[in-house]
């Protein structure tokens, strides 16, 4: 079977994936873990997920081109400067 | 434009490869050949610093040659995971290297004589690979590539440690400098053989596919330049009259390696190569009885 790791490196830091291990059963999984992944410090914990409980999401189509939840989507630069010169604030 | 060629100028330009994406047989199959090959060289790779775990001369030597030992095993899991990933078993991936019909690296296929070969393993073989390993930070395919970012991290200690094993020894007696000298001359020839042929990249399938980053050449000349300063400033010789940096050129001549010796030992007729696989053989034997009682309980 095989599991993928996760591991954390610092305290409050994301857990990042970091490889995959195969094992027979859970046991094993958690000693291989800990020894190619967490023997020298470099882990603070690490997670275990058996390969077939991944899911995947990988589709990111805008087909409404809703760029009103993007910061691209934004341009301030020019109204900015329009609303300045009404108020007669617009700097030199 | 055919798939294959936008697969090419995908890679080329930087793009890279995951496991699950659709990529050209020849590419699958260079990859296993390669991946399969560092695999190979990490598992064999153990076995000239095995053999001095029990002389080790202190108890410190012998923990951190274990631990190194240790590292080297795990990379080649990792490594035959990437390879079983890409529709290649491990089974068959150590059935191919115990048949003969697998390679591994030149340099694990010579005797370790005495322990200044330890540390000259430890400090330039590893520094060497380690070369070649960073090139690959940028493979085009993403699996290796992640994998690799781990293995470099644990070789800097094994340089480390061969770095400390030689100043102990140069420090110390006549008789260890001399050990280390004799170690140097043993092991020159094999490591400079070590990055391969000079091959023109656009005939090297596994540069076009950006699966190594930087021909041989260019691997042996950083190797070069990195530690031949590092070796003469402790006032050991390099038995290579021809060798010197060449300002001109830009680049570090030398006499050129012997590439027979490189394609005999390779192709496992290496001083040490039939015992190391022997041995390989005879643990896999030894040991199948723990695989089948661990696989029979978890199935």
């Amino acid at each position: 079977m095989i599991w993928e790791v996760f591991r954390q490196e610092r305290e409050g830091a994301a857990f990042a994936h970091a490889g995959s291990l195969e094992a027979a059963d859970e046991a094993f999984a958690r000693a291989y873990a800990h020894e190619l992944y967490g023997r020298r410090n470099e882990s603070r914990a690490l997670w275990l997920v058996p390969r077939a409980e991944v899911r995947t999401v990988d589709e990111f189509v805008d087909e409404f081109e809703r760029n009103y939840r993007r910061v691209d989507g934004y341009s301030l630069k020019s109204r900015l400067r329009e609303a300045r010169e009404r108020a007669g604030t617009q700097p030199d | 434009m055919t798939s294959e060629a936008a697969f090419l100028e995908h890679v080329q330009s930087g793009g890279v490869v995951e496991a699950g994406d659709p990529m050209p047989d020849e590419y699958r199959a260079l990859l296993v050949k390669f991946i399969a090959m560092h695999g190979n060289s990490e598992l064999m790779g153990v076995l000239p610093e095995r053999d001095w775990i029990l002389r080790a001369p202190t108890l410190q030597r012998k923990l951190a040659l274990t631990a190194k030992v240790q590292d080297e095993v795990g990379h080649a899991q990792l490594i035959y995971r990437v390879c079983e990933d890409l529709g290649a078993p491990r089974e068959q991936l150590l059935d191919d290297l115990l048949e003969g019909r697998a390679k591994f690296h030149n340099v694990f296929h010579y005797p370790t004589r005495t322990w200044g070969d330890v540390g000259v393993i430890a400090w330039l073989i590893d520094a060497a690979a380690i070369v070649s390993q960073k090139a690959l930070l940028k493979c085009s395919y993403a699996p290796y590539a992640r994998i690799m970012k781990k293995i470099c991290w644990e070789e800097s200690f094994h340089i480390l440690h061969g770095r400390d094993v030689i100043l102990a020894m140069m420090n110390g007696t006549q008789e260890q400098r001399e050990l280390v000298q004799e170690a140097v001359i043993r092991w020159w020839g094999p490591i400079m053989q070590f990055h391969g042929t000079r091959m023109p990249a656009e005939s090297d399938l596994v540069l076009q596919y950006r699966i190594k980053t930087k021909d041989n050449e260019s691997l042996r000349q950083e190797f070069l330049d990195g530690y031949v300063p590092q070796i003469r400033e402790l006032g050991l010789e390099i038995p290579d009259p021809a060798l010197r940096y060449d300002e001109g050129e830009g680049r570090w001549l030398y006499t050129e390696p012997d590439w027979d010796e490189l394609r005999q030992v390779v192709s496992g007729h290496g001083p040490a190569s039939a015992d190391r696989l022997e041995l390989r053989r005879r643990m896999r034997d030894a040991n199948a009885w723990v695989r089948r009682a661990v696989l029979a309980d978890a199935a």
